[in-house]
């Protein structure tokens, strides 16, 4: 009989919730996002009320769309962090009702594994080289006994924050990646931005800030987003090839809300070919956070036995990702 | 010239030069990134790296002789140091064995210091075992000179971590003999500055339990 697996997905903007089968199916993915006030950044109270005012009718649609009752479910995933404190706290909850209502087990989820996993689950990636991009994170891994191991991650601020603040600050609207895409398209000048690779580690925050006193200096704004993509992604992808250089893994893989952005993409199939490893990408549905990523991971720990008991179920803000113990890999 | 390896940044071929075996490092184009930033970075590298060769060895850091540089080829004629990379071979030595070549990476990464000079890329690809005791650092396209104590932490906190990644099951003892050999160099009081200083790296990292 097949499994199914609840997940609630509460990390930073997104509330979600989403059935996932252990045959690797998504059966349902249901969202609703947090919107800042125009140019604000996000406020983690402001989210968390976003979060419970709408958790219901995310959930109960979630059921709806799968066609599954609630009893019907082998397991409760919820993402137990990284995030923000107040956000987790909800899904959380959430998770905790139902685990105990219809008597299901809880699973803890890392948010950021789940955007590993379910990438390798919708591109059929087995052992790659990992790029996570995302608000939350900037980080290349690979999988080595039981562990993602962390080849090179920023030392600062991640892409995703980078491509924000510099959106907000700018006037862009927000998600700032898509918005910088945008604009990059009609940009033609590089300009000098300062570049830094530490070995496989990046640092943005210099790049911010030259990139902002660029803008206050009246720089045209498609010369700049343009710039700024190259050499950020230029740093990025620099990291990646010294990191596939030095693993010599056979695939690539992207995954994580900055993913979807197709310069990024095309700079790293460049190196992937380049050193004969197959290049993947998360599918854009599931690139961004999603209720699908913690029901599938959740599926995945769930049949490796990896519960938790309500009582001990305490959200984990500062949840590293190479500190998850990954019983269902080989 | 032959084709040895593709790293990442450069090809290495294997040459002759004047009867003599020679490394040719050729910065390359990398077809990803914008022309004007592409040419900017192979340029500086280039010279970065032969200058930083040079100077390690006024600190007696083994690394290899330069021949030629050819900067707008961004090309590096050096010699041909005949080892193995210490990446290959760390996980199958003994432990005696492993503890000394542990030590004199931290002796020679120390001695890098003393004079300010950063390595910018310790990985155990960029450092080979010659002759089964003497060992070359190689890789010096992201060095540069700096008395700061974060730099010197930076560089022990990218080695350490990609000890971690690529081989986790020393990764802890290995630094430990790292951190003797940089201490013979450096003396207890400037290492124990730096062991703090790549700490609380880590913990600026993203996502760490405590901080400091």
């Amino acid at each position: 009989m097949r499994r199914l697996c609840l997940g609630i997905e509460s990390t930073a903007h997104t509330f979600g919730a989403a059935i996932a089968s252990d045959d690797g199916r998504i059966v349902s993915d249901v969202r609703d996002i947090y919107v800042p006030e125009a140019g604000k950044g996000i406020h983690p109270t402001g989210a968390a009320q976003h979060h419970s005012s709408v958790a219901d009718k995310v959930v109960i649609a979630a059921f709806k769309d799968a066609h599954v009752r609630p009893e019907k479910i082998d397991a409760v995933a919820f993402s137990c962090g990284p995030g923000l404190g107040p956000c987790l706290r909800v899904g959380a909850t959430v998770a905790r009702a139902i685990s105990v209502y219809f008597q299901k087990p809880l699973v803890p989820v890392n948010h950021a594994i789940a955007h590993i996993e379910i990438a390798s689950l919708t591109t059929g990636a087995r052992d790659p080289l990992v790029v996570l991009v995302s608000g939350g994170h900037t980080a290349i891994a690979t999988y080595a006994a039981r562990r993602w191991r962390i080849c090179g991650e920023t030392e600062d601020i991640t892409l995703g924050n980078l491509l924000d603040m510099f959106a907000r600050a700018t006037g862009l609207s927000t998600p700032g990646g898509p918005e910088v895409e945008r604009m990059a398209e009609n940009g033609r000048e590089m300009l000098d931005l300062p570049y830094t690779v530490k070995g496989n580690d990046v640092a943005y925050s210099g790049l911010l800030t030259a990139a902002l006193r660029e803008h206050k200096k009246g720089t045209q704004m498609a010369d700049l987003c343009f710039s700024l993509q190259e050499v950020a992604f230029s740093m990025l992808t620099e990291a990646t090839e010294r990191a596939l250089a030095h693993t010599g893994k056979r695939e690539l893989l992207l995954t994580g809300g900055v993913a979807a952005n197709r310069r990024l993409q095309s700079m790293l199939e460049s190196i992937a070919q380049e050193h004969e490893a197959e290049f993947r990408v998360v599918d854009r549905r599931f690139s961004g956070d999603s209720g699908a990523q913690i029901a599938w991971t959740g599926i995945l720990a769930f049949k490796a036995g990896l519960t938790v008991s309500v009582e001990e179920s305490h959200v984990r803000p500062r949840w590293r990702l190479d500190e998850v113990d990954v019983a269902w890999r080989r | 010239m032959r084709l040895i390896s593709k790293g990442a940044e450069a090809n290495l071929y294997l040459a002759d030069l004047y009867g003599r075996s020679v490394i040719v490092k050729k910065r390359i184009p990398k077809p990803y990134r914008n022309p004007k930033l592409d040419i900017k970075l192979r340029v500086t590298r280039t010279v970065r790296e032969a200058e930083c060769i040079h100077e390690a060895k006024k600190a007696s850091v083994p690394t290899p002789v330069i021949y030629l540089v050819d900067r707008k080829d961004t090309t590096i004629f050096m010699e041909y140091v005949r080892g193995v990379r210490i990446k290959e071979v760390l996980d199958f030595l003994d432990e005696g064995r492993r503890e000394r070549v542990c030590v004199q990476i931290g002796r020679l990464i120390g001695r890098l210091h003393s004079i300010s000079l950063i390595h910018g890329d310790l990985t155990t690809s960029n450092m080979i075992l010659f002759n089964d005791e003497k060992i070359f650092l190689i890789d010096f396209g992201l060095s540069f000179h700096s008395r700061d104590e974060e730099d010197k932490g930076v560089d022990l906190h990218l080695l350490k971590r990609s000890l971690h990644s690529t081989h986790h099951e020393h990764a802890e003892a290995s630094m430990r003999s790292i951190f003797l050999g940089y201490e013979e160099v450096s003396g207890a009081q400037t290492t124990l500055k730096i062991l703090r200083k790549v700490r609380e790296i880590e913990y600026r990292g993203r996502y760490f339990h405590e901080r400091v």
